[in-house]
């Protein structure tokens, strides 16, 4: 008459589990999607953050070319795995701007020299103040940009190589 | 080759462990006893493979081998030894290596050790560690292999996060994975137990060395972290309710829940299908704990490659055990015949309340700790559930439960009478009131919860000690005072607890050099910020004098660290230590009149608490080593009395 | 008989427990759980003052005032639409710069100051809630990626 009871706790850790796989599968809800999408780049000018690129600011960004707009630092890992799909990405002609987040001149350089450079321009952003302007909220992050200057897709996290084809369509796209 | 040799060695354990569940499932089904006997080497090999796998790891670490991607990820060539070390296992890949090398010894262990079980038990306990771990290496070789190499060979690390760069810290995790793993044994017991439905007094007898042994890890492990948030986060607080604590104190509640009524089905033959149900569990929670931690969905994981794919084979691999456990428990337990009998006041009867009130708060904390991914799930609102939920519904309930505690020693077994309990217990009930009659006049500030856990441990305090009452101090068995060790160490923790949440000064200024400032009997004084230099790291250093009343003074130096590798700063708290309590200094920010803040706390007998946690833990080990004395003395008792005959 | 009766006592006290855990929870959980609020959700849903809630947002530029007695600062926290003032006294954490994420425990006093008992913008993941992993830019692999268990 109880046999019932026993199968209570495994009932119970269905729920468990069902509310865990839910939480498990949602994680990408909670990513922060940045509000800029859709509009312009916010003003701003950021310095030189090695000496063989140039400095980066708004203007740089609406030359009438789609191009790319990389957030990213040397103490970051997931930036390392990137560091192939973006050179892969300047082997195909796209622009791409780096901005470095809470960095030092030393690291960066030393992190280019290691990893590659793929970059066209760096800025570098001590505080991550321009960073948090374009409603970027991690290293690393990818901005596609139209040839008006406007932020048309943002990628969040390392760029894995699937993701190259699709970056390029909407490269295409946005041109 | 070097990381190659672990790979191999990872594989040929995880075969051992395909061959070690073969031999099992083979036996059982075809009932060959030669089986048997292969099982034992088979889960020894797979023991020393899997250790022989870590070590190689350990041994990367040391040498700071750049080629391979793990080492470069979480070590820096210029670490200090004990940190390189630790640094295999301060990260992903290498704590589910820490995990299943334990695992593995474990069997081991019970390959070698474990000579009370019938064979069939034995065999089906083995085969249920084997099961378990074929999922943990199939994780590891497919999703996280820690021996992967990197190309090009960078020319160094990225380096461990400072804050784990911490003596306590360093080895904190495997005190607390053994006592995780440790479990698994109950766990592969119980599911053995079940699969031969031979549950009794023997089995359990065999079983609770382990579970104690697993116990006294957890609890070392839980006081050790606890001890190293306090001092190392510089906040002053010793228990914060974050889910990386809780997913430590949810087995350590389950496995205390599993040790007293393990002692009721060896003893009284009761309890059986709820001491397998709580084997289940406990192991079951040190799953979810190091699931819901690692897994990221409890914890910020944005920065870092999230992969789900990780997440989705724990899940996975936790509904096959837990819920095939649980699966196996209902088919099961109604087979299972019910041992003794016995009366609501009696022996049995405070142990029956200690694990519906153990188990009541392990509910608490569990929904506490779930609740907003439940809320996240549902809505769109986030929460946070803190420190007020998670004392206001656990506080009462854990205070009964103590009380039970002080009387439950007290009690016989089977059947007693209130009367007669009352009798034994009057001086600890008369000693309790006191307390707390003293407490209400004399203090002031005192709370409802600390005022009654106070004077609640007085009266356990003596309590304790009361089963030592009119008995023969060297013929008392060991276990006995390893039980009334711990008893005592929970009475010691609580007035430690109690005290610090009542009567802790704090005094937050903002001094320039020379100024002096009073906390309670303190007298402290600010002198100078100097920079200074460790091995990978730089600090402003700031230097203070203590001195409590006209004793000694002391000269202290609570720091602002700053670390090269990764760029980010700790604080250093300063901590000076009485018979009394603590004094607990944090060194702030400058403002521009060159003032410096500094935050001071005098925390009457805070070390109490962890004094408590290692006297609870040294209970353990007592218990666990009369248990085992016991038992080696009754096989020598047994064998004379065969050859007599 | 008996026998039977006890088990099915102890099944249904274990119940009783596990309800009663659940049920005490839930009624704790109505009172100490802390929503999460944005300065635009304190706007709109206006939580009642002296209640318990977390205030997460950017420290807005310019904003950081510290006061003559040198450990209280004041702050204006933003969320791109809507603005909270917060008073904080006691050790900020290392990453509480201006323009920077922060996560803030308190309450809101009846004229509309936010007094936070706590703030978390620490660089350690495992004591930053999951709540800020939009605002906080400092994790990386080598801090996330972390035992502490």
């Amino acid at each position: 008459m109880n046999r019932w009871l026993l199968w209570v706790p495994l009932v119970l850790f269905g729920i468990f589990f069902a509310v865990v796989a839910a939480g498990l599968i949602r994680p990408k809800d909670n990513i922060i999607e940045s509000k800029m999408v859709g509009k312009p780049i916010p003003e701003f000018s950021l310095p030189a953050a090695i000496e063989q690129r140039p400095a980066l600011a708004t203007t740089d960004l609406a030359t009438g070319k789609p191009q790319l707009l990389n957030i990213f630092a040397s103490w970051c890992v997931p930036c390392i795995a990137e560091a192939p799909q973006l050179l892969e990405l300047e082997r195909a002609g796209v622009q791409i701007n780096g901005i470095a987040s809470r960095d030092t001149p030393a690291d960066i350089a030393n992190f280019l020299n290691r990893w590659g450079n793929p970059y066209v321009r760096i800025g570098t952003d001590v505080r991550s103040i321009v960073q948090l302007e374009l409603g970027s909220s991690g290293v690393p992050e990818t901005f596609v940009i139209d040839g008006k200057g406007v932020i048309v897709h943002q990628h969040i996290g390392d760029i894995r190589k699937e993701d190259v084809p699709e970056l390029l369509e909407i490269l295409e796209k946005a041109g | 080759m070097i990381a190659e040799t672990g790979l191999i060695a990872l594989w040929l354990a995880a075969s051992m462990a395909l061959l070690q569940f073969a031999l099992c499932a083979i036996g059982l089904a075809k009932g060959q006893d030669e089986l048997f006997k292969a099982i034992r080497p088979v889960a020894i090999a797979q023991g020393v493979l899997v250790a022989i796998s870590f070590l190689v790891l350990v041994w990367l670490f040391v040498r700071s081998d750049m080629s391979v991607k793990l080492v470069v990820a979480n070590s820096v060539a210029i670490k200090p030894m004990l940190y390189k070390i630790s640094g295999a296992w301060g990260n992903h890949e290498g704590s589910m290596l820490l995990w299943i090398a334990i695992m593995g010894v474990a069997g081991a262990c019970i390959g070698i050790f474990e000579r009370n079980l019938k064979a069939k038990t034995l065999v089906a306990t083995l085969g249920a560690q084997a099961f378990i771990s074929i999922g943990f290496y199939a994780y590891l070789l497919i999703a996280s292999n820690p021996f992967e190499r990197i190309f090009p060979v960078p020319a160094d690390g990225q380096g461990l996060n400072p804050l784990l760069q911490d003596v306590g810290l360093a080895l904190h995790p495997p005190t607390l994975y053994i006592g995780y793993v440790g479990l698994s044994i109950a766990f592969s017991f119980a599911v053995g137990a079940m699969i031969t439905r031979d549950v009794g007094p023997e089995f359990a007898k065999a079983m609770r060395p382990w579970v104690l042994g697993a116990w006294v890890f957890l609890t070392l492990g839980i006081t050790a972290g606890s001890y190293w948030a306090y001092y190392e986060l510089g906040w002053g607080g010793w228990w914060f309710w974050d889910p990386v604590e809780n997913a430590s104190l949810m087995p350590w509640l389950a496995a205390t829940a599993l040790l007293h009524s393990v002692t009721v089905l060896a003893t009284r033959d009761g309890l059986r299908a709820w001491t397998l149900m709580l084997a289940v569990v406990a192991f079951s929670m040190s799953m979810i704990g190091t699931f819901l931690v690692r897994s990221g969905v409890l914890t910020s994981v944005h920065a870092f490659a999230v992969d789900p794919e990780r997440g989705s084979f724990i899940l996975a691999l936790l509904a096959i055990y837990i819920g095939g456990a649980m699966a196996l428990f209902a088919l099961r337990v109604g087979s299972v015949k019910e041992g003794s009998q016995f009366e609501p006041i009696s022996r049995e009867g405070a142990l029956v309340a200690n694990n519906l009130l153990l188990s009541a708060i392990l509910g608490i904390v569990f929904i506490g700790t779930l609740y907003p991914l439940f809320v996240e799930g549902m809505s769109d609102e986030m929460i946070s559930v803190g420190a007020p939920y998670f004392n206001l519904a656990t506080g009462p309930i854990a205070l009964i439960l103590v009380a039970i505690m002080a009387a439950g020693p007290l009690l016989r077994w089977r059947r007693d009478s209130a009367k007669a309990l009352l009798n034994r217990i009057s001086i600890p009930v008369f000693l309790t009131a006191a307390a707390l009659f003293a407490l209400v006049l004399f203090t002031t500030s005192m709370s409802v919860l600390p005022l009654i856990g106070m004077a609640l441990a007085a009266g356990i305090a003596v309590a304790s000690f009361a089963p030592l009452w009119k008995r023969n101090l060297r013929r008392t068995p060991m276990h006995t005072y390893g039980m009334i060790i711990a008893h005592f160490g929970i009475a010691v923790a609580l007035v430690g607890m109690a005290s610090e949440t009542s009567f802790t000064e704090e005094k937050l200024v903002a001094a320039k050099p020379g100024d002096e400032i009073m906390v309670n009997d303190w007298k402290i004084k600010f002198h100078a910020i100097e920079p200074v230099a460790g091995p990978n790291w730089t600090a402003l250093e700031a230097r203070v004098t203590a001195q409590y009343g006209d004793e000694a003074i002391h000269e202290i130096a609570p720091q602002n660290r700053m670390f090269a590798s990764a760029q980010m700063q700790t604080s250093e708290a300063a901590l000076l230590t009485r018979w009394n309590g603590q004094l607990y200094v944090v060194l702030g920010d400058s403002d521009e009149q060159g003032r410096w803040q500094l935050r001071i706390w005098w925390k009457p007998f805070v070390t109490l608490i962890w004094y408590g946690g290692v006297l609870i833990a040294l209970g353990g080990l007592l218990a666990m080593i009369g248990r085992l004395r016991r038992a080696g003395r009754q096989k020598k008792q047994r064998a004379y009395a065969e050859a007599m005959i | 008989m008996k026998a039977k009766h006890q088990r099915l006592t102890l099944a249904v006290l274990a119940l009783v427990a596990l309800v009663g855990a659940g049920l005490l929870a839930t009624f704790a959980l109505r009172d100490q759980a802390n929503y999460f609020y944005t300065p635009s959700d304190i706007v709109e849903k206006k939580p009642v003052a002296g209640k318990a809630i977390r205030l997460g947002g950017m420290v807005e530029e310019g904003s950081i005032r510290h006061e003559e007695d040198g450990v209280t600062v004041n702050f204006i926290v933003h969320d791109g639409t809507a603005k909270q003032a917060v008073m904080y006294t006691g050790i900020t954490p290392d990453l509480f710069v201006e323009g920077s994420g922060v996560v803030a425990d308190g309450k809101l006093t009846s004229d509309g100051m936010f007094v936070a008992d706590n703030l978390l913008a620490k660089h350690d993941e495992n004591y930053i809630p999951r709540e800020l992993e939009g605002i906080d830019m400092t994790g990386n692999m080598t801090k996330t990626d972390t035992l502490v268990e």
